[in-house]
C-alpha cells in the first residue's frame, strides 16, 4: 500500500484568550490516503474546522499554541516558514469554505480572484491565466463560463459560487482538497449538485478529501472513512461502515439515534442526548462525553486512550471504557441504534 | 399574468375542504388564495414599481386543530412569508385568513390584539429572536402583561412555571440571553411563546440553527408540549428529514406556489410531484447502504428568483417530465385521494385509477388552468 | 436636497435679523449717520418690508449675482469667485496631504497593531485630532516663521505667478488644516482594516497562498479605503464651502473662509448666506460625486 499523502500525529491547538485557554484540538491524529475521502463529523466547538484550518497554517496567531507533527511529503508543516507554506498552499494542498459569499472577495471578478492564485504560483501570462480560470469554471458546471468570469460574486447564485470557489481551488492541481461545510449553507437541490460533484472529482481524477461536516447524511453520501470528534478529541475513528454499522461510541450512538431520516416513518420520540456540549473553557476531567453519557462509570474519570479495542488492526478505533461487547447491547434500542430514549 | 396587478378576488374555501386527521370537521385555520407581492422600486427621485418580488403566490390551505402541517421548500419558496402573512405580521396582498372562522385580514391592529393571543411564532434564530437587554423574565413575562393576563404579582409564577415546563429552571429568571446556549435560548423563544397559551404556534425553522445533539431535544419538547397544551403547529423547515418526523401533514412549496400537500407518509413514501420527488431524492439518509440504493434524481441549474419566476409552472425549467403544456397553463391543484393533492401536468407514482379519479381541488390557484392530468402521462426516466 | 438648502436659508436669514446690533441700515449708514440718513437707507434698502419679502429679494439676488454686501458695498457673488482659487489650493492640497498620510498611518498601525508602531502612531493620531487649528496655526507661525524664518508668514501667491512661491506660501497651512484629518482617517483606516483582516475572504486569500504583503494590500488595504471615500466626500466638501475659515483667517489666505469669517464679524448678511448657499451646494456636489465613485469601488452597489 502506497505511504499515506498526509500524516497528522498528536496535533494539538490551544488558544490563549481573555477568559483562559480554550484547547481548541487536542492530540488529532490520523492519516489520509491518496484518493480517499476523510470525513470529520462533529458539532460546533468541536474543533474540526481548527483542524482543517491548521493543516494549512491558517490558525497561526500570535495567541496560538499549535503543537505535534503534519507531514506531508517528507515536509514537516507545523514547523515550516511562511516561505513553505505558502508554497503549499492551493499547490499540494487547497481549501474550500463554508460560506462562499463572504467567502470571496465582493470587490474583484470571480475570474480574478482564480487568476490571482494563478499568478501567484506560476509565471505565465495574464492572458493564460485567465484562459485557465475560464477553462476551469466551465469544468466545475458553470454555464456561460467566459461570460461569467467577468462577473462579480453577488451576480453568481449560491450553488455557483460554491462552485467557483472549487475551481479557484483546484486552479493549481492539489493533490489535497479540504472542504471545510461545503455544501451547509447551499438549499438542498443545490447541495446535492456541490456533492456529486466534490464525488466525481474525487472519481475522476484521484483528490484525496477532507471533508468536515456536522451533517452524517453528507457523511453517508461521500466519505470513505469517518473521524468523530468531541470537543477537541476524536472519539471514534474507521471506515464508512464501521462508524455507521457498528459504532463503539456513546457518543456516536447518540448522534445516529438522534437522526431524523426521510426514509423512517415518524417515532415516538427520538433518542437525544441530553445536557450540552461542554464550554471550551471549562472541559470536564477525564471523558469529555462523560457528564451527557448514561454509561459512565468510574473508569472514565481517566482519559480514555484512542485504541482498537474490538478488533486488533481493523483501524476501529475509539475512546470509550467500555467492553466491546457490553457495547453492542448497550447501543440497541430496539432496531435502532441509539444512546437513550427520555423518560415518558 | 401581467406584472403588477394583484389577482382577482377569490371565493373563500370553505370548511368543506380537506380536513386533517383529527376530522371534527371545523379547521382551525383556513387559508384562501393568500396573495403577498412585495414591490421591488427603483428610480432617481422617485420610486417606481418596476416589479414585484411574487413571495406567495395564491396559497390556499386548511389546519386542523391538533395537527402538525410541516411546510417544506428551498429559498425563495415563500415558507417563511407565508408564515408571516398568515399572522398578520405581513398585510396581505389579497386573500383571506381565517381563525377559528373569524377574517383575520384586513383587521386593524386594535382588532387584531386579542386574536394574537391565539397564534404565536418561534423563530428560526435563537440568537437574533431575543432582546440581549432583556432578562429571560421579562422577555417571557411581557406577553402576559401586555395581554392584561397576570396581575403583577402572577406574573413571576407563572413565568417561573413556563421554564420549568420547557426544561430550564425558575433561577434563570434573572438572567439575560447571552448567558444561555443555543438550545437554552431557543426554549426562551419557545416560553415566550407559550405563554399565552394560543392554540396554534408557527415555528420558523426552529432546530436549524441548533447543533444536532440538541435538535433531537428540541424536537421532543415541542411534541411534550404539543401534547400538554393541545397545540396545533405549523413547522417550517428546509430539512424534510425533520419535517417527515414531526408533521402529520407536509405541504411542499416552490416559488410561492403549493406543489404538492398531503400526510407526510403519503408525500415522503409516494411523491407525486416532480420537485417532491427531486427534493427526496437530494436530502442524504445517514445510512450509507440505504443512500447508496437510491437512485439519484439530481436536478440542474439554480432555485429562481421569485421576483421573476417562470411562466406557468414555476418547475418546468428544471423539470425532468417537463413538456411544452407545463411551460404554457399553469398546472390545477389535483385531489387524487386520501387528502393527497399535487399540481402538475405529469404526476409520478399514480396508477391509472388514481389518475382518473382525481378531481381538481378547491385550493387550485384562481389562474391555474383546468387541464387534468391524462392517464399515461409522462413518467420519469431515471438518469 | 433643495428642501435642505431652502431651510438651512431662511434659518440663517432668521438668525441674523434677530441677533441685536445686527441692524443693517445702521452699518451701511455709517457712524455718523442721523435718523434721516438712516430711514433713507432702509427705503433703499427694501428693509422696511416685511421679512418673508427681504428673504425673497435676498435669495433672488443670491442666484442672480446682483448681492451687495452692507458692509462694504461690494459684489458679494464675486468676492466669493475671487476666494475661491485661494480656498482650493488650500483645501486640495490639504486633501492630498491628509489621504497619503492617513493612508500610510492606518495601514501601519493596522499591520503592526498592539506594538510600539501602532501605539505612537495612535498618540500622535489622538494629538492631532485633539489639537485646535488656530492654535496649531499660530504655534507653527512662531517657531517656523518668526523664530526660524523658514517659512513665509503667510499671504496667498497665486499659481500663475509663481508656482514654487505658491507651493511655499501653502506648506504650513496645508499641513494645519491637514494634521486634524489625518488624526482621524488614520484611526477610521486603522479600525476598518482590523474588522477586515477577519473577514472570510481573507482566509480564502491566505489560503489561496498568497503572500502576507498581497493580502493585506489587495484584500484588506481595498476593502478599507470604500468607507473611507464617502468620509473623504463629506469632509472636503465641508472644507471647502468655508470650513478652512480658521485656517485661512491665521494665515492671512484671502479665500472664501476669510471672507465668511470677516463678514461673521461685521455681521454682514449677505456675504454669509451666499457662502452658506455656496457650502451647501458644494457639499450636496460632492456627495453625488462620491456616490458615483463609490460605485465604482463597491460593485455591488453598481445599478444592473
Amino acid at each position: 500500500m502506497a505511504p499515506p499523502l498526509l500524516q497528522v500525529k498528536d496535533l494539538r491547538v490551544r488558544f490563549v484568550t481573555e477568559d483562559g485557554t480554550v484547547r481548541a484540538v487536542d492530540g488529532v491524529s490520523f492519516d489520509l490516503r491518496q484518493g480517499e475521502v476523510l470525513a470529520i463529523v462533529g458539532e460546533s466547538g468541536c474543533g474540526k474546522s481548527v483542524t482543517a484550518q491548521t493543516l494549512l497554517g491558517l490558525t497561526r496567531s500570535p495567541n496560538a499554541r499549535i503543537e505535534g507533527s503534519v507531514r506531508y511529503a517528507d515536509r514537516e508543516l507545523i514547523t515550516a516558514s511562511d516561505e513553505e507554506l505558502r508554497a503549499i498552499r492551493g499547490e499540494e494542498m487547497a481549501m474550500v469554505f463554508q460560506d462562499p459569499m463572504t467567502s470571496l472577495n465582493p470587490v474583484y471578478k470571480v475570474g480574478d480572484q482564480i487568476t490571482e492564485q494563478i499568478l501567484a504560483h506560476s509565471n505565465v501570462s495574464e492572458h493564460v491565466a485567465l484562459e485557465e480560470a475560464v477553462r476551469l469554471l466551465r469544468a466545475v458546471g458553470i454555464p456561460d463560463a467566459e461570460r461569467r468570469a467577468g462577473d462579480y460574486p453577488h451576480e453568481y447564485s449560491g450553488g455557483m459560487r460554491q462552485r467557483a470557489m472549487i475551481a479557484m481551488a483546484l486552479s493549481l492541481e492539489p493533490k489535497i482538497l479540504i472542504a471545510d461545510e461545503p455544501s451547509t449553507a447551499l438549499d438542498v437541490t443545490i447541495q446535492a449538485q456541490i456533492l456529486r460533484l466534490l464525488e466525481l472529482l474525487n472519481r475522476d481524477r484521484g483528490l484525496a478529501m477532507i471533508m468536515i461536516t456536522h451533517d452524517l447524511g453528507v457523511v453517508a453520501e461521500v466519505a470513505d472513512r469517518v473521524l468523530v470528534m468531541y470537543a477537541g478529541r476524536i472519539v471514534e475513528s474507521g471506515t464508512l461502515d464501521e462508524v455507521f454499522y457498528d459504532p463503539q461510541h456513546p457518543y456516536t450512538w447518540g448522534l445516529l439515534g438522534s437522526l431524523t431520516r426521510i426514509d423512517q416513518p415518524h417515532a415516538e420520540a427520538l433518542a437525544q442526548i441530553s445536557g450540552q456540549p461542554p464550554s471550551m473553557l471549562a472541559l470536564p476531567e477525564g471523558c469529555h462525553f462523560q457528564p451527557r453519557c448514561p454509561h459512565r462509570f468510574e473508569r472514565c474519570m481517566e482519559v480514555p486512550a484512542l485504541i482498537e479495542r474490538d478488533r486488533e488492526g481493523s483501524g476501529h478505533s475509539d475512546r470509550c471504557w467500555l467492553d466491546p461487547d457490553r457495547k453492542r447491547e448497550l447501543r440497541q434500542m430496539g432496531d435502532r441504534i441509539g444512546l437513550e430514549v427520555p423518560a415518558a | 399574468m401581467s406584472a403588477g396587478t394583484a389577482p382577482p378576488e377569490a371565493p373563500v374555501v370553505g370548511p368543506e375542504t380537506i380536513e386533517g386527521p383529527s376530522g371534527d370537521g371545523v379547521p382551525l385555520l383556513e387559508v384562501s388564495h393568500l396573495v403577498k407581492y412585495f414591490p421591488i422600486k427603483s428610480g432617481l427621485l422617485i420610486d417606481r414599481e418596476v416589479g414585484q418580488v411574487r413571495a406567495v403566490d395564491d396559497v390556499s390551505l386548511t389546519l386542523s386543530a391538533g395537527e402538525t402541517l410541516g411546510l417544506v421548500g428551498e429559498s425563495g419558496c415563500g415558507k417563511s412569508t407565508l408564515c408571516r402573512t398568515i399572522l398578520q405580521l405581513l398585510e396581505p396582498t389579497s386573500g383571506s385568513v381565517r381563525f377559528e372562522g373569524r377574517e383575520l385580514s384586513g383587521r386593524s391592529r386594535k382588532e387584531l390584539q386579542p386574536l394574537r393571543r391565539e397564534m404565536q411564532m418561534i423563530f428560526q434564530d435563537p440568537f437574533a429572536s431575543l432582546n440581549p437587554r432583556k432578562r429571560v423574565g421579562q422577555i417571557v413575562g411581557d406577553p402576559l402583561r401586555l395581554h392584561g393576563m397576570a396581575s403583577s404579582s402572577e406574573l413571576r409564577a407563572q413565568v417561573q412555571d413556563l421554564l420549568e415546563r420547557v426544561g430550564l429552571s425558575s433561577e434563570h429568571y434573572n438572567r439575560f440571553p447571552h448567558e444561555f446556549s443555543g438550545g437554552q435560548r431557543q426554549r426562551i423563544g419557545i416560553a415566550r411563546a407559550l405563554a399565552l397559551r394560543p392554540r396554534m404556534i408557527i415555528a420558523d425553522e426552529p432546530v436549524s440553527a441548533l447543533d444536532v445533539s440538541i435538535r433531537a431535544q428540541i424536537i421532543n419538547l415541542l411534541a411534550e408540549l404539543q401534547q400538554e397544551f393541545s397545540l396545533t403547529y405549523v413547522f417550517v423547515s428546509h430539512d424534510l428529514g425533520v419535517v417527515r418526523h414531526v408533521a402529520d401533514r407536509i405541504a411542499v412549496m416552490y416559488v410561492g406556489k403549493i406543489v404538492e400537500i398531503g400526510p407526510a407518509d403519503a408525500v415522503c413514501e409516494n411523491p407525486i410531484h416532480p420537485y417532491t420527488l427531486a427534493l427526496l431524492s437530494a436530502v442524504p439518509i445517514p445510512d450509507p447502504k440505504e443512500n447508496a440504493a437510491r437512485e439519484p434524481l439530481v436536478l440542474e441549474g439554480d432555485v429562481p428568483s421569485p421576483s421573476d419566476p417562470p411562466p406557468a409552472c414555476r418547475f418546468h425549467t428544471r423539470c425532468p417530465a417537463a413538456t411544452e403544456v407545463c411551460s404554457e397553463i399553469e398546472p390545477p391543484l389535483v385531489d387524487y385521494g386520501d387528502g393527497h393533492l399535487a399540481a402538475c401536468h405529469h404526476p409520478q407514482n399514480l396508477d391509472r385509477q388514481r389518475i382518473a379519479a382525481a378531481r381538481i381541488a378547491p385550493e387550485t390557484p384562481l389562474e391555474a388552468g383546468d387541464a387534468m392530468p391524462q392517464p399515461g402521462s409522462h413518467r420519469l426516466t431515471s438518469e | 436636497m433643495i428642501a435642505v438648502l431652502f431651510a438651512i436659508s431662511v434659518i440663517v436669514f432668521v438668525i441674523f435679523n434677530v441677533i441685536p446690533n445686527s441692524d443693517p441700515a445702521l452699518r451701511i449708514a455709517g457712524k455718523n449717520a442721523d435718523a434721516q440718513l438712516i430711514e433713507n437707507v432702509n427705503e433703499e434698502w427694501g428693509f422696511n418690508d416685511p421679512l418673508p419679502v427681504q428673504y425673497a429679494t435676498m435669495m433672488k439676488k443670491v442666484f442672480t449675482g446682483d448681492l451687495k454686501s452692507y458692509q462694504s458695498q461690494l459684489n458679494v457673488d464675486e468676492q466669493i469667485l475671487d476666494g475661491i482659487p485661494v480656498t482650493l489650493s488650500l483645501c486640495i492640497g490639504a486633501a492630498v496631504i491628509w489621504m497619503s498620510f492617513a493612508i500610510l498611518f492606518g495601514y501601519l498601525s493596522a499591520v503592526k497593531a498592539g506594538r510600539f508602531t501602532d501605539r505612537s502612531l495612535t498618540i500622535l493620531a489622538l494629538i492631532g485630532i485633539s489639537m485646535p487649528v488656530f492654535w496649531l496655526a499660530a504655534m507653527l507661525l512662531y517657531y517656523l516663521s518668526f523664530k526660524v524664518t523658514l517659512f513665509p508668514t503667510g499671504d496667498y501667491v497665486s499659481l500663475a505667478e509663481s508656482p514654487l512661491d505658491w507651493a511655499y506660501h501653502l506648506i504650513l497651512p496645508w499641513f494645519t488644516l491637514a494634521v486634524l484629518f489625518i488624526g482621524f482617517y488614520s484611526r477610521v483606516l486603522r479600525s476598518n482594516m482590523l474588522d477586515s483582516m477577519n473577514e472570510d475572504y481573507v482566509r480564502t486569500a491566505r489560503a489561496k497562498g498568497l503572500s502576507e504583503r498581497q493580502v493585506r494590500i489587495r484584500h484588506v488595504l481595498r476593502n478599507s479605503l470604500i468607507p473611507i471615500v464617502t468620509l473623504f466626500g463629506l469632509d472636503f466638501g465641508a472644507v471647502v464651502g468655508g470650513g478652512a475659515i480658521l485656517t485661512e483667517t491665521v494665515y492671512n489666505l484671502q479665500g472664501v473662509g476669510a471672507y465668511a469669517g470677516e463678514a461673521i464679524g461685521t455681521l454682514d448678511l449677505p456675504p454669509l448666506m451666499a457662502v452658506t448657499m455656496f457650502g451647501a451646494f458644494f457639499i450636496v456636489f460632492f456627495n453625488t460625486l462620491v456616490d458615483i465613485l463609490y460605485a465604482y469601488l463597491d460593485p455591488r452597489i453598481r445599478l444592473a
